[in-house]
């Protein structure tokens, strides 16, 4: 921890290092492409062909970012408070109900863009009530908010086979899911955009949540760094020692801080539900909450990391999907082990390669030799 | 004429206290030319000192002098950046503990290294297990404990768990972990620093027994009474470096605070004489406790007038801290009143710094970096920290960014921090400057009350001029300033009354016409009736 | 049906739904008393049965399915080492990792190397661990609850079930009676003092952590040649995060391990049994409600309602000296 290494430029240290942890673990994924008797390049050239080449995927892809920034921004503001939030897969899950209330009281009544607010309300609210026992146990019992929100996916997803099988299911219908939302309750698709820019679409679920996702990196982005309740939130997260001397109620940051991030988990499910299945189904999230935790490792917290950072998880969704037609030894759980190689990398290693950069630049005769002297007689 | 009973009465000492200073070929332990640093910390330079076999050593310094470091790298718990250490007479290559403990070596560390819910012996026996089977070692060590506990009188039951036992016992434990493994020489890291006195005075019983029996101990504390009532030589460091040993029967407490402290060059401090006016900090009574229900600080009554700085002297350790955090509401404490121009603070319930600060009290930490400031913040955030709440930073739950920005800028630029950029990253300021930082935000609110704990600690020459200047100016426009500091110089300078706590009490009050000597005493705990004597 | 037969087979289904929790649970006790925490123990059993059912596939020997998924199990294991001991990682952080990679890697390279959707061939009975049968168990089968109780609920499961069982007792005398496992609990309590007594904390934890990996592959293996006959994708289906719970439901003790492992082995066997047959008094209780109890009952144990699970106090702390 003491060793003489000299400091790193800000750009090496959130710009290289990143870079290289992910460099190296898309290398380790192409190992994996390689075991299986694949090219690595075809399957990167065929990812990014099928996410980027043509405007249904290029939609697709930014479909899928849409859910990740949420989940992100989730995992990301809680990180600011030094909490790992890794519930928000259930967050996102329960969040669902929220939008489901909403979209099954008014789509028959209201336009969707009066649906759609009271959609995002209640999916906000449902996704932080979630939230809110986890964070409240850790505030005031300091029970590991790790364990119980993990505890919480899996009492989450059985809350939600009951409710669908037992209490939202039509009566007729055998599949646990509710009834398909009016056109009240669905989003129309923004795929004129991208039409616009010369694209064609035949028909994709990218719609207007998307704008709301761009949103809400925006509301994160002022909320840590231009609000008093975000500079606590940083506060604490920094230095809890600083924080109390600086007279901030730590139990109260806590709380709140997990309750925005329940509320960003559980906006996700607008996206999917309103925006592309039109009803409130088992199993909607499809793991959006745990690719979450690669988007804002791999963002640094930060929204303008995490939005890039989802839409790589986008075109890597998309692509991938576009690479198991192609290469049939080559499912979308290729996606899996990338995310999981991120995590490890980015997150976990994120400090392996700081050494020998370190040494690397103490070398270079500019940044090297001054940096290096230290203890003088000061 | 000491030293000469000293001879007479320790027949056993007698050859190696009446040379000089003893060979090299007879030192238990000789280190020599021994440097460490931590980054640009320099903890230790170019450290000599030989410990004579069958002695008790002391070595004395304040926090942070280096002793502990020395004391690790002698253990084989952190390697010397150069150096040679010598075991009677041999060259040692010390690179683990366990190539400590194979020399001989244990050391009682000041945190002790116990496993808190495993029984006594599983503790002693823990790395000198001997077999892969527990059975027949743990009845092994149960007779060996047997017969350390008859041979040193270190009495203590082998199959209680470590966390219901008293410190005391604790620490016997961690003592008898070191016999266990046959150590010869035993290096004891502030053993009384979580004592009562009774326990402390039974530890030095033991000590002189262990040497007596032919042991070696080495000594390390801050506090100059230890020194003088159990080592027979001693060694004083400071700043990293070892700057004299003594016998100790040819010292004195003076010789040896002054040693400590250094003669630094005397600061001198323009100031006028001070005008005290309403009492605007008042403590009665104030008692505080720690989580294990030690009293730190005892039944402490003062006050603190507007225009004048009182100034609170003592040897770290001595409670000054817990004294500041709970006057400045981050800490509880168990009973008293302490009331703030006239209003009373709550102290037993939820104590909240952010509304004593609405009432007019700022505080500047002691522990700057981890309280102080939020190091990865920019400069700018540092300059709000605590006072955040206010509506001239506030529009509604925004951050006025461009205001807090200019104001820091001002700030910067009248206390003359450098680098004068409020968007620059704290961590990347010199310590004198961070410490500039968090002066400018706790005096520029226009306090009643300025609680200042070690001002100038980690601080270059030229900044503690600038800060000496600033807390006397504070003092002139009428402020009431609380001062802590372990710095003597610095609590004689710049204070218009003195106060000395030691061992969480307040023992004695002086005014600026007190000698160095004299403070040195009341902090030394050497009462005020002995001090007559 | 009478009582007392529904009784066996439900506690003979308990029994089989807990073991690869306990494996996984007791996997998990080495590398968290060591202070290591491992969510990952979700990904290492999913590795394991992975391998297991791969190997015995191409080799038609369990044994080698066995030795492959520990082999994996641990690889997987030192690869959280390395992170946590070594780089000083985040150990949640490389957990979750270490789930995502696993189950990825299992499903993909299932996929490459036999091309049935990711599963593994079915496997014959040789390449299996199959029920063994106790001695006596038919001859004794018609006596009154005692023979029941043997040839039924006793016997008739696999080798690697009876291993499950006595891997308790075993690794309470490991932990509670060897050198090995005093200065494991040393480090998991208080690294500093294992550093100060000349012991190496990261070689310790180390050999912690490739237990945990020798256990899950274990797991991983019931799972896929006792349980099942080869490897299906998501085949853990969240057992590991389950054995986690019943980790601190025990109280990170062995045998409180087995009693929670069977607990929840219970309460799932019961949520399968009683679906849609209303219970006396309490009447229908939903089955979903069983199957999250052992996490509700987890949560309610750390929010410290009912005792507390104080875990070991170094735990998901990297070890660093202190200066």
């Amino acid at each position: 921890m003491s060793a003489p290494y000299a400091k790193l430029p800000a750009w090496a240290d959130y710009g290289l290092i990143p870079l290289i942890n992910l460099a190296v673990a898309f290398i380790v994924a192409g190992f994996v492409v390689l075991l299986i008797g694949e090219n690595p390049l075809r399957a990167a050239a065929i990812i990014v062909d099928g996410a980027l080449g043509y405007g249904q995927g290029v939609a697709y892809t930014l479909y899928y970012a849409t859910s990740f920034i949420f989940t992100g921004l989730a995992v990301a503001v809680a990180f600011h408070c030094k909490l790992f939030n890794i519930g928000g897969e259930g967050q996102a899950y329960v969040g669902g109900l929220g939008v489901a209330a909403a979209c099954l009281t008014f789509d028959s009544i209201l336009p969707w863009w009066l649906t759609f607010p009271l959609a995002v309300a209640g999916a906000a609210i449902a996704g932080a009530a979630w939230a809110f026992i986890p964070a409240y146990l850790q505030a005031k019992r300091g029970s590991h908010i790790v364990i119980t929100t993990i505890m919480f996916n899996f009492i989450a997803a059985s809350l939600m086979v009951y409710l669908l099988v037992n209490v939202l299911k039509p009566a007729a219908s055998q599949a646990p899911q509710t009834r398909n939302f009016l056109e009240g309750g669905q989003l129309p698709k923004i795929n004129w955009m991208l039409e616009a820019l010369g694209f064609s679409i035949r028909s994709a679920p990218l719609n207007v949540s998307f704008f709301l996702a761009l949103l809400a990196a925006f509301l994160v982005w002022v909320l840590i760094w231009r609000t008093r309740l975000g500079y606590e939130i940083r506060m604490r997260g920094h230095s809890p020692k600083a924080a109390h001397y600086a007279g901030v109620n730590e139990a109260r940051i806590i709380i709140i801080t997990m309750l925005v991030s329940g509320a960003l988990a559980g906006m996700m499910a607008v996206n999917p539900i309103m925006g592309d299945l039109g009803r409130l189904q088992i199993d909607f999230v499809t793991e959006a909450g745990f690719v979450g935790i690669a988007v804002a490792l791999m963002g640094r917290s930060h929204p303008a990391g995490v939005v890039p950072a989802a839409v790589l998880f986008g075109i890597l969704y998309q692509g991938g999907a576009e690479l198991s037609f192609e290469m049939p030894g080559i499912s979308r759980d290729m996606l899996v082990i990338i995310q999981g190689l991120v995590i490890l990398f980015a997150g976990a290693l994120e400090h392996m390669f700081r050494p020998s950069l370190q040494a690397v630049f103490a070398r270079l005769p500019r940044a090297g030799g001054g940096a290096l002297k230290h203890g003088g007689d000061a | 004429m000491a030293a000469e009973k000293q001879r007479d009465t320790s027949f056993d000492q007698k050859i190696i206290n009446g040379e000089a200073g003893p060979h090299m070929a007879e030192a238990a332990i000789a280190l020599k030319g021994i440097s460490k640093s931590f980054g640009s910390v320099r903890a230790n330079r170019d450290i000599n000192l030989e410990i004579a076999p069958g002695t008790i050593h002391g070595i004395i310094g304040e926090n942070g002098a280096g002793k502990s470091t020395l004391m690790s790298i002698l253990y084989g718990f952190y390697q010397a950046d150069s150096g040679e250490i010598y075991v009677n007479g041999e060259r040692a290559l010390i690179n683990t503990p366990s190539d400590a403990i194979a020399r001989g070596i244990g050391m009682v560390h000041q945190h002790f290294m116990l496993v808190h819910n495993f029984t006594v012996l599983e503790n002693i026996i823990l790395g000198a297990e001997g077999e892969p089977l527990l059975k027949t070692s743990i009845a092994k060590a149960r007779s060996e404990l047997e017969r350390l506990e008859r041979d040193y009188g270190l009495e203590v039951d082998p199959d209680a768990l470590i966390e219901d036992l008293p410190v005391g016992l604790q620490q016997r434990v961690e003592i008898l972990k070191a016999l266990f493994r046959g150590a010869d020489t035993l290096i004891l890291d502030e053993p009384t620093g979580v004592l009562t006195p009774p326990e402390a005075d039974h530890l030095f019983r033991i000590l002189r027994q262990l040497k007596d029996e032919g042991k070696t101990i080495v000594l390390i504390t801050h506090k100059l009474r230890e020194i003088m009532a159990v080592t027979d030589n001693v060694s004083v460091m400071r700043q990293g470096e070892l700057v004299a040993t003594r016998e100790t029967a040819d010292t004195t407490v003076e010789e040896l605070a002054e040693l400590m402290v250094g003669r630094r060059v005397l600061l001198r401090v323009e100031k006028g004489p001070a005008t005290p006016g309403d009492v605007l900090l008042s403590v009665r009574d104030l008692t505080v406790e720690d989580s294990r229900g030690v009293k730190v600080v005892d039944n402490v009554s003062f006050e603190v007038r507007a225009g004048e700085i009182v100034g609170i002297a003592g040897v770290a350790g001595n409670g000054q801290s817990q004294l500041l955090e709970t006057i400045t509401g981050i800490r509880r404490a168990v009973s008293g009143t302490v009331t703030l121009d006239g209003a009373p603070v709550e102290l037993t319930g939820e104590a909240d710094a952010a509304d004593l600060r609405r009432r007019g009290m700022a505080h500047v930490p002691e522990d700057r970096h981890n309280m102080g400031l939020v190091l990865p913040f920019e400069e700018s955030e540092n300059a709000i920290l605590g006072y955040h709440w206010q509506e001239r930073y506030l529009n509604g739950p925004f951050l006025k960014i461009e205001e807090i920005r200019r104001d820091a800028q001002e700030k910067i630029e009248r206390y003359d921090i450098r680098p004068a950029d409020a968007r620059l990253k704290t961590a990347n300021f010199s310590g004198g400057n961070q410490q500039k930082i968090v002066l400018a935000r706790e005096m520029e609110q226009d306090p009643k009350v300025l609680v200042v704990g070690q001002p100038t600690r980690g601080v270059d020459v030229g900044a503690i001029e600038f800060i000496h200047k600033r807390l006397i100016d504070m003092r002139d426009q009428g402020k009431a300033v609380l001062l802590v500091s372990v710095e003597l110089d610095e609590i004689r300078s710049l204070s218009d009354r003195i106060l000395v706590m030691f061992a969480g009490r307040l023992v004695g009050e002086r005014n600026t016409e007190a000698t160095e000597g004299e403070l040195g005493l009341l902090m030394a705990g050497v009462g005020e009736k002995e001090a007559a004597e | 049906m009478d009582l007392f037969t529904t009784l066996v087979f439900l506690l003979d289904s308990a029994v089989r739904v807990s073991i690869p929790l306990l494996l996984a649970a007791l996997a998990g006790l080495y590398s968290e008393r060591s202070g290591v925490f491992d969510i990952g123990l979700e990904g290492k059993m999913l590795a394991g049965a992975f391998a297991a059912g791969a190997a015995a596939a191409v080799y038609g020997s369990a044994w080698v399915g066995l030795g492959a998924a520990v082999l994996v199990s641990t690889f997987f294991a030192l690869v959280h080492g390395f992170a946590s001991i070594t780089h000083r990682g985040n150990q949640i952080v490389s957990g979750v990792a270490i789930n995502f990679i696993a189950a990825g890697s299992a499903v993909i390279l299932g996929q490459a190397w036999f091309s049935q959707g990711g599963r593994t061939p079915l496997l014959s009975a040789d390449a299996r661990f199959r029920a063994v049968q106790l001695p006596f168990a038919d001859a004794v089968s018609d006596l009154p609850l005692i023979g029941r109780i043997y040839s039924d609920l006793l016997s008739g499961h696999s080798l690697i079930a009876y291993a499950a069982f006595l891997l308790v007792p075993f690794t309470w005398w490991v932990l509670f009676r060897t050198r090995f496992g005093l200065r494991l609990r040393a480090v998991g309590e208080n690294p500093a003092a294992v550093d100060t007594a000349g012991i190496s904390v990261a070689w310790l934890r180390y050999r912690a952590v490739m237990c945990t990996g020798i256990l899950t592959g274990l797991a991983g293996t019931y799972l896929a040649l006792s349980q099942n006959a080869g490897f299906v994708k998501d085949m853990t289906a969240g057992r590991g995060f389950i054995a986690l719970a019943a980790l601190i439901f025990a109280k990170w003790r062995p045998v409180p391990v087995m009693f929670a492992c069977l607990l929840f082995g219970l309460l799932d066997a019961f949520a399968i049994r009683i679906q849609g047959t209303p219970l006396p008094i309490i009447g229908q209780v939903p089955v979903q409600f069983i199957q999250a109890l052992p996490y509700i009952l987890t949560v309610i144990l750390l929010a410290g309602f009912i005792g507390k699970a104080i875990p070991p106090r170094a735990g998901g702390v990297p070890y660093v000296k202190e200066r």
